[in-house]
């Protein structure tokens, strides 16, 4: 027999450990090193603010070149028809040019709202949106911290437009459009841990072109996309307020307790009910 | 008058017993009573206005009629219909446990009424959903096929809606089955009662505070005095006042407009009815009331207080929460029908403002512009209240609801 009794007691324990800890589930997966996301790296100072990577992605994904200009200070934003923007903040560091495109985090939180797995954090790293399977409950734009996925308001059968980290082309192994496309070398494309160490590297050798810190390293749990920059990051747009562990995490809680009640209430209303009916009998009996 | 149309409404049980269902239900399709009634002059050219938004939002996408944005992507057809109109209808389960699981009598004779309310209330705002799917040809991906997206707490409520519905209608089919004649669907049916009664009571525990849950993960979108890791239990438990002060107000209503259809025992007992609402009601507000001033005291928001937002939310709390509790338990001991109506009201507005406030007011309460419904929004969402009660109506006046069940029911009890 394949399920023996010793079997058996083993699968009760670890079903009691596993009702017993619960919330402390999350902790399991501390170990990130050990799946390799791919990412990319993103360097403040080697950018051109030539847009390249901005021509190049449209191309990619069959969107419209933007046709607005890049003006200091001015602040331009992705949207249902640009994946990526290039922005121009003005700092006290001077001029930064910064990217600004899907983070491709390590826990998505797009990907944890969504119902159906239409957002999907693949194994390589990219989060991908899977058209055949969303319903356009734009969830998932509720849930994201970064604000990044689009929805085609005028359309009868509208998309959600994110940039999928060219999830096409990595799979055949090139790298991104917009790595690829980067004559500053400011963009470079790698496993997150290369990244990182290349990351800190740079910050080492220089110090003074960089503030001490890569955002995407801790932000919401880790991001595929990193960035170094020369002026804080508060400053050239991103939120610095952002919690550090995995959004998801924070309606996980709640997720867990759902197994609880739906296996604890129904006998504690049943037992109510019986205690009840008992009564309502014998009140009966003395009625007659 | 009253023996009349029960004498009436036992001919049709009887008449339908030997003769075709079919030509039963199309006779009773047909429109009874006035039909130019003040409610109706307003509702049919809303409901009419409404179908063709509803047309020219699949035809063109939702940006043809929705002021929604990339910033709010969810806005009044979420916010109100599915968030707050799913908390109005948290009285069918709060009934539901105090009649059939705690045996209190004195309820039975409104939960019909309530089961019917809620169910419809899910059907239609839960239904107005689809109206809000981008892509609604996808929906029954998480239902069927391989696509379960388990992690989401979307997932959850997506499932919970639905089975809810089916639970509530068996809850209300012996009602259906009376209505028809079906004695032994009848019997059949009122035998699932409790069991529905069970499974309905665990699910609107975990899809009434679902509904809350599905805004943790937008923690930095939403103002901080709505936010707190404790929104599915403050979700939960003002469901339970929300619930019951729609049963007060939908009571008072249905008393006066359904007036020929209710028992003399009935109009007499709903006064004492009203009272025990009313205390319950108070009893849950106090708890409510007291969670949220131990999040705001935990959350150190205290500053927040003196501003905009603050003096909004404060009104919310001491106006719409604070007041309406003390006008319950006022209302209670001094027996005073006409406060516990306006109490009722009052915790329905504070209802709508907490709701509103976490998902449409509060929600990126700081971007540089923010959405408000458009008045196309609006129409869809009348149209969409409106053909409820329509609905509701059409039953109230077929099926026994709020008047007594067809004198075979008592013959087969015994």
């Amino acid at each position: 027999m394949s399920f023996d009794r010793r079997n058996f007691f083993k699968t009760i324990c670890v079903a009691g450990a596993t009702l017993a800890v619960g919330n402390s589930f999350g902790a399991v997966k501390q170990d990130e090193n050990a799946i390799e996301f791919q990412g990319v790296l993103y360097d403040s100072t080697r950018c051109l603010g030539c847009r390249a990577c901005e021509r190049v992605c449209a191309t990619a994904h069959g969107l419209p070149e933007a046709k607005d200009e890049l003006k200091a200070g001015v602040i331009r934003n992705t949207s249902e028809s640009q994946r990526s923007v290039i922005n121009n903040h003005i700092t006290s560091k001077g001029e930064v040019y910064v990217k600004k495109q899907c983070m491709h985090c390590n826990e998505p939180a797009c990907a944890a709202a969504c119902l159906t797995q239409a957002m999907h954090k693949t194994k390589e790293g990219p989060v991908v949106w899977r058209g055949d399977k969303c319903m356009g409950c734009r969830y998932c734009m509720i849930s994201c911290p970064f604000d990044v996925p689009k929805f085609e308001y005028h359309s009868a059968n509208p998309k959600i437009e994110k940039c999928d980290m060219c999830y096409d082309r990595i799979k055949t192994g090139k790298i991104p459009a917009c790595a690829e496309a980067c004559p500053g070398d400011a963009l470079t494309f790698g496993t997150r841990r290369e990244l990182i160490q290349e990351a800190r590297k740079r910050i080492f050798e220089s110090p003074k072109d960089y503030v001490n810190q890569i955002y995407g390293e801790e932000v919401a749990g880790g991001t595929g996309w990193l960035y170094l920059s020369s002026a804080p990051f508060n400053e050239v747009g991103f939120n610095t307020k952002l919690q550090n562990s995995s959004y998801p995490e924070l309606s996980k809680g709640f997720l867990y307790t759902v197994p609880s009640v739906f296996v604890l209430l129904p006998p504690l209303l049943l037992g109510i009910h019986e205690a009840t009916k008992n009564r309502n009998h014998s009140n009966e009996d003395e009625n007659e | 008058m009253k023996t009349k149309m029960n004498k009436q409404i036992q001919t049709i049980a009887k008449d339908n017993d030997g003769g075709s269902i079919f030509k039963f239900i199309l006779s009773e399709l047909k429109p009874k009573g006035k039909l130019l009634t003040p409610f109706n002059l307003i509702a049919f050219p809303v409901i009419i206005l409404g179908i063709v938004l509803i047309v020219i939002r699949f035809v063109s996408g939702l940006g043809s009629v929705t002021n929604l944005t990339q910033d709010t992507p969810w806005g009044l057809w979420i916010g109100f219909d599915v968030v707050t109109g799913v908390a109005f209808a948290g009285g069918a389960y709060v009934l539901t446990f105090i009649v059939y699981i705690l045996k209190v009598e004195k309820y039975h004779s409104i939960v019909r009424v309530t089961v019917l309310n809620g169910f419809l209330a899910y059907l239609f705002y839960a239904g107005a959903l689809l109206l809000d799917l981008g892509r609604p040809w996808n929906v029954i991906n998480p239902i069927i096929g391989n696509n379960f997206g388990t992690s989401s707490v979307l997932f959850l409520v997506a499932w919970h809606f639905l089975l809810y519905m089916i639970a509530e209608l068996i809850e209300f089919s012996p009602a259906i089955a009376e209505w028809l004649g079906a004695r032994r669907a009848r019997k059949i049916l009122s035998g699932l009662t409790i069991g529905a009664v069970i499974f309905g009571i665990t699910l609107s525990t975990l899809h009434q505070s679902g509904l809350g849950a599905l805004y943790l993960m937008a923690k930095d979108k939403i103002h901080p005095l709505w936010y707190s890791e404790f929104i599915p239990i403050m979700f939960l438990v003002s469901s339970v006042f929300a619930g019951l002060s729609m049963v007060i107000f939908e009571g008072s209503i249905s008393h006066k407009v359904f007036f020929n259809q209710i028992s003399e025992k009935n109009h007499k007992a709903q006064n004492g009815i009203l009272q025990g609402l009313a205390k319950i009601c108070a009893g849950a507000m106090f708890a409510y009331f007291f969670l949220q001033l131990l999040v705001l005291i935990h959350g150190k928001n205290w500053d927040l207080l003196n501003t905009k937002m603050g003096y909004w939310f404060l009104l919310e709390m001491l106006g719409f929460v604070l007041l309406p509790m003390f006008l319950f338990l006022y209302s209670y001991r001094h027996r005073n029908i006409f406060m516990i109506r306006l109490a009722a009201i009052m915790t329905m507005i504070g209802v709508i403002l907490n709701r509103l406030n976490l998902t449409v007011i509060g929600f990126k309460w700081d971007a540089a512009s923010h959405y408000y419904p458009s008045w196309m929004e609006i129409v869809v969402t009348l149209t969409v209240i409106f053909t409820e009660i329509l609905i509701f109506k059409w039953i109230i006046n077929r099926m026994p609801v709020l008047r007594e069940s067809p004198s075979w029911v008592e013959d087969e009890k015994i």
